[in-house]
Parts: C-alpha cells; structure tokens; sequence
C-alpha cells in the first residue's frame, strides 16, 4: 500500500508540531522517521494512523483519502513505544483481538486461536500464548506487540520508537530481525526512532527530520554522503565546522585561502562543513586549515583533537591517527578531503 | 574454606538511622491501639451487647416490626438506586476528566469534592429549598402529582449527592495513571468505542470500581443528614435504618435502636472486610487511587 502524506500541517492549540509535510511512501518500503526528540515524528506516525487529524492537508492510502475514515477502517498496525499490551489478557488474546472485535467476516476462536500461534512462531515465541504480558521481558512484550499488529493483516505497519525501552543488546538483535520479519511478510513499514544508527542500518529510505519539518529523505548513503541543510550533516555521523568567508570562488579563513575551491557559492560569510574523520594531514602552511592543539583524546582506535583554528580561535573537532605525535600547543594543519559548504544562518 | 563457620565474634547490631528505639516504637504502638480501641472497638462492642441485652428473640422481634422491615426495605431500595446511579456518572466523569483535555475540567473536578466538603445538613437543605413548599419547582411539581420532598425521591437525590464522590474519585487517578495507550491500540486494531470500553477499560479499572461502589455503598446505607433533612420521619414510609435508629433510640427503646443498628454495624464489618481482601489482593492495582 502507497502512503502520501500531502501538505500536512498538525497544530496543538497554539504549538505547530509539524509544517508543511509531505512524504510519498512507496509500496512495501521499510521506512525511517529519524529527528531528535519533540521533531515530530510520533505525530506524523499518528497522523498516518488516523489518531489524530491534521490540521492541514490530508493522507491517502493508495489514491483513497484516508482522512475520511476512521482509525479503525484504516486498518492499520500500529506498534506503540510503551507496548499498550492489553494486561488482564493472556499473550494469545492479545494477538487474537484485532480479529475478535470484528463485525464482519470475524474468524471463529479455534481460527483465531490456529492464527494466534502461527504468528508467535513468526515472532519466534511459540509456546507463550497462555502467558501475561506482565510475565514476559521488554524484548518478548515487544514482539508480541507486533505480532498483535501484523494479526489485523494491517495495510501500512507503523512502529513508535519500538526498541526505544529495551537495552543496547536486545535492541541489535530486535533490529535484525524485524528486517526479517518485513522481508518475509511484504508490509509497508514506517518505524520512528531517533536512534541514527538505527535507521540507517534498518531502513531503505531515511526521513530526516527537525522541528516539525522533513528535512532530507534518501537512502542512508544520501543523508550520510550528501546532506542537503547543516542540519541533517550535524545530526547524521560526526560532523565538525568552520564558520568561513567565500571570496572570489575561493574559501577563506580570516586572511587565508585555505585551498577549497567553491566555484558555485556566492560572495559572503558561510560554514564549512566536514567529517571530523575525512581529512587529509598536511606539512607547510599555504592552501590548508592550520591551528593548534586545545585538546587531545584517545578514543578506542583514534585520537580526536581539539584544534583552535585562525585569530579568533574557532575550535574544530578532528580524528587523527593514534600514531600522530599531536600533544598539547603543536601545531596541525590539514584539509577536509569531502566538504559542504553552506551560507551562513541569519 | 568450603564451608563458613559459625561466627563467634558477635556482629554488632545494625541501627537503622530512621528506626526510632525500641521502647518508642513499642509506646507510639500502644498509643494506636489504645486509641482504635476506645474511640471504635468499644462502641462497636457496645453496639452488639446492647442489641443483645434482652435475648435473642427481642433482637428478631425488634428486626421484624414492620416499621423496622419497611426502614430495611427503604434503605436497600436508596442504594439499589443511588449506587448503580453513582456507578455510571462515577465512570462517565472519571473518563472524561482521564481522558479528554477540555476547559473546565479543573473545576469539575472541584465540583465533583463538593459533596465531600460541604456539611451533610446543608446538602439536604439544598433539596428542600429547590423543591419545598416555598419554591419554584415544588409546587408546580405538586400540581402534576410529583411528591419530592418528604418522599422517596427526595431521600435518592439527596443520597445519590452525598455519595457521588466515591466512584469518580477512585477511578480519576487510576485512569489518568493509565492514560489512553490502551484504548488508542484498541481502536488501531479495529475495536468500537463500546467494544473498546467493555474488553479493555472496564477490565483495567474494574478493581478500583469495586472499590469506589463499595464505599459508596457503605455511605448511601448510612447516610443520616442530608436524608434526615428531606425525609420528614414518616415511619413505614420515609423513614431509612439511621433515621430509624434515632426514632428508636429517642423513644427509649434501646433494643430496637441498638438491634437496627447492629445491621449497620454489621454493613461497616463486611464492608471493612471486603475492602482489605481488596487491598490484599489487587493492592497494587488500587495504590493508584489513595486520593481521600
Ligand atoms: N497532544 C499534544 N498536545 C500538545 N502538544 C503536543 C501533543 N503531542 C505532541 N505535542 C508536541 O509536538 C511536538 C512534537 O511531538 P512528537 O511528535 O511527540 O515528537 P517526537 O516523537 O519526534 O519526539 C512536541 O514539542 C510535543 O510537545
Ligand atoms: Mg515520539
């Protein structure tokens, strides 16, 4: 099922959560809604899902307007952050209630039962139907709560931060497997999360989102290679910058061309952005970024330093080999080896 | 070095920094007891040994006068009325004020303390002034042949005010704990609204519930001021078990008053009972709802 959020604007009394958004979700796609906290991924989810309603704009499922139905002939799967399994309700209940409360074509108990244990199999718990939800782990709640989601044969699967409470072990090996499941059963998914290395490991496409706006959507190589705001290349991966002056095609730090041409970029102020990693050292002084050491770090298999760059003293964060002899006041000079410049905010 | 052995030097002895010493906490123990003992167990004691005073069969035969058996029917009759009516608006406004944000709520959860902080007496006045002789509603009401006051109509409303707190105030908290997470999966799962109420929200609070309408039971069978006031004493006819009592009690006849309260008495026990198996059982379920 094609998702298209078109110009969807979401108020809460005087607060805008989301502006503007518009999203095509492809058939079958796995999905990431990926933002800091507050950016308003959970409220673009429960737009999608119908539990809430936009103030602007509208959602279709295919080429039907789904703002006209409820959440309930939405049909979809909705696998919430805190679980919200159902407690006084044994595992296999739980999974069973979506086709229980149907009024049309609902299955008999032994069939409801028969799909109930099929779909713990599925979610690899086979043999738990008769537990509680209170008897099981973060991991297994987890699971169960989208088996109970994947029982309404839902046409979209939205997923709130679904690894969000469970530790850093389970969380990896969750996250493979839910690769797995979407490839065995075909939904499309959309799974918010603000976990980046989440995303760009699970999905095939990443929305990149800030303070109520879509920033960037692409593969993990497009927002990691070619981040299109400051924004997305501070929130994908390290990234260091330097607030610096584009002249004449050339870019400039105080009175020095540090050797980056910028042929497309207008006259004025702007930043450079690059990974704190990419960057090639060099010997000498014209056509490269120079400064000295304000603070140096080992970290597992590199060193990050802490450069203070030009006269005013800009810090720049970099990785350098652990073999480089770099110590407090020595002087470093290098050149980002990938860059992105963008004009100054304001 | 597989096994320890036994420990000859003594441990010195843990005090806990909050712990008070012994002897204080035997005496602040002392204290409760003595207290519980003299201002409730006595009574209570008291209560059945004056019931009992004549015999047995003075304490049946105070039981089946009629005008005891009519206050008896009266009283189940109030709270067969008055608790289902509780029950419902209980769970309608709990659910309301848990799970809607709108303008006012703040002052409808005041609203709903009222009858907890405004003096039974006045509670029954007010009924007498909406629909006595000398009001607006009364007579009009007279006219089509509607009897409120001094009747039992009058006696449910002014029962169904002082006890409306019980329920509501039980579930706001327990609800408003659970949020809406429960009642949003139901529905993304294709449940109606009634389907949604009956299978999930009504099993999630049913404890807190059982609760709230036990107390509210306990009080509308109880009840003496605001009934007292609207009542008008008629025996056989208006007259409830505490209204009863007193009637009894003022006419010297200590073994009736005393066997009709007995049965009160009796109500307090079991619902006492009933409430600290409650607690026992589901205690953690029911902590959420300490809010009186
Ligand atoms: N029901 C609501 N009422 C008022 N503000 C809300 C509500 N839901 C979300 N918000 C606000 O909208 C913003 C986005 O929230 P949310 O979508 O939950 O962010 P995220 O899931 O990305 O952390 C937040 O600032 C939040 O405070
Ligand atoms: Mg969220």
């Amino acid at each position: 099922m094609e998702v298209r959020v078109a110009h969807v604007r979401k108020e809460f009394d005087r607060f805008t959560a989301l502006r503007d958004v518009s999203l095509d979700i492809r058939s079958g796609e796995l999905i990431a809604l990926l933002g800091p906290s507050g950016s308003g991924k959970t409220t673009l989810l429960r737009l999608i899902a119908g539990l809430e309603r936009p103030t602007k704009g509208a959602i279709f499922f295919g080429d039907e307007d789904a703002s006209l139905k409820t959440v309930q002939e939405r049909n979809v799967g909705f696998v919430f952050q805190h679980y919200a399994l159902f407690r006084h309700m044994t595992v296999a209940e739980n999974i069973g209630f979506g086709l229980k409360v149907r009024r049309h074509n609902r299955p008999p108990d032994a069939e409801i039962r028969r799909r109930a244990s099929e779909l713990l199999d599925l979610v690899q718990l086979t043999g738990l139907e008769k537990r509680y939800p209170a008897q099981l782990s973060g991991g297994q709640r987890q699971r169960v709560a989208l088996a109970r989601a994947l029982a309404i044969e839902p046409r979209v699967l939205l997923l709130d931060e679904p690894f969000g409470a469970l530790d850093a072990q389970v969380r990896r090996e969750l996250r493979r497997w839910l690769r797995e499941i979407h490839d065995k059963t075909g939904h499309t998914t959309v799974f918010v999360t603000h976990d980046q290395e989440e995303a760009l490991e699970l999905a095939d496409r990443v929305v990149v989102m800030s303070q109520g706006r879509i920033e960037q959507v692409g593969t993990a190589d497009d927002v990691y290679d070619t981040p299109n705001s400051p924004f997305v290349f501070s929130f994908i991966g390290e990234s260091s910058m330097l607030p610096v002056k584009v002249e004449k095609g050339e870019v400039w730090i105080a009175d020095r061309a540090i050797g980056i041409a910028a042929p497309d970029t207008p006259d004025g102020e702007a930043v450079l952005y690059f990974r704190p990693h990419d960057i090639e050292l060099l010997e000498g002084s014209g056509g490269c970024i120079a400064g000295t050491v304000a603070a140096s770090r080992r970290v597992a298999g590199t060193r990050h330093v802490e450069l203070e760059v030009g006269g005013d003293r800009q810090r720049v964060e970099l990785e350098i080999p652990t073999s480089h002899p770099a110590s407090e006041k020595t002087r470093i000079a290098f050149r980002p080896k990938k860059w992105k410049l963008f004009p100054a905010a304001g | 070095m597989a096994e320890a052995k036994p420990a000859t030097v003594r441990q010195p002895r843990f005090r806990s920094a909050v712990t008070e010493t012994r002897p204080a906490r035997y005496m602040l123990m002392a204290i409760a007891f003595l207290f519980l003992g003299i201002f409730l167990v006595l009574p209570l004691v008291v209560v059945f040994i004056e019931a009992f005073q004549k015999g047995t069969g003075a304490f049946v035969d105070a039981l089946i006068d009629p005008d005891a058996m009519a206050a008896i029917r009266l009283t189940l009759l109030v709270a067969a009325i008055s608790v289902p009516a509780n029950l419902v608006f209980g769970i309608t406004a709990a659910w309301a004020i848990a799970k809607f944000e709108f303008k006012g709520k703040a002052f409808l959860i005041t609203l709903i303390d009222l009858p907890f902080s405004v003096s039974p007496v006045i509670s029954g006045l007010v009924y007498v002034l909406l629909f006595g002789a000398g009001s607006l509603l009364g007579p009009w009401l007279k006219a089509h042949g509607v009897e409120i006051l001094f009747a039992v109509p009058g006696i449910v409303l002014a029962t169904v005010f002082v006890t409306f707190p019980f329920v509501a105030r039980e579930l706001i908290p327990l609800m408003q704990e659970q949020g809406t997470g429960d009642e949003e999966a139901a529905i993304s799962l294709g449940a109606s609204g009634w389907q949604t109420f009956w299978f999930v929200t009504l099993p999630n609070i049913k404890w807190g519930l059982l609760y709230g309408v036990l107390l509210c039971n306990a009080r509308a069978m109880g009840e003496f001021g605001a009934v007292s006031v609207v009542s008008g004493h008629i025996r056989g006819l208006t007259n409830t078990m505490p209204l009863h009592v007193e009637i009894l009690y003022n006419e010297y006849n200590a073994v009736g008053a005393f066997a009709v309260a007995s049965l009160l008495a009796g109500l307090a026990l079991v619902t006492l009972v009933l409430k600290t198996l409650l607690e026992i059982r589901y205690g953690a379920e029911i902590a959420a709802t300490r809010g009186h």
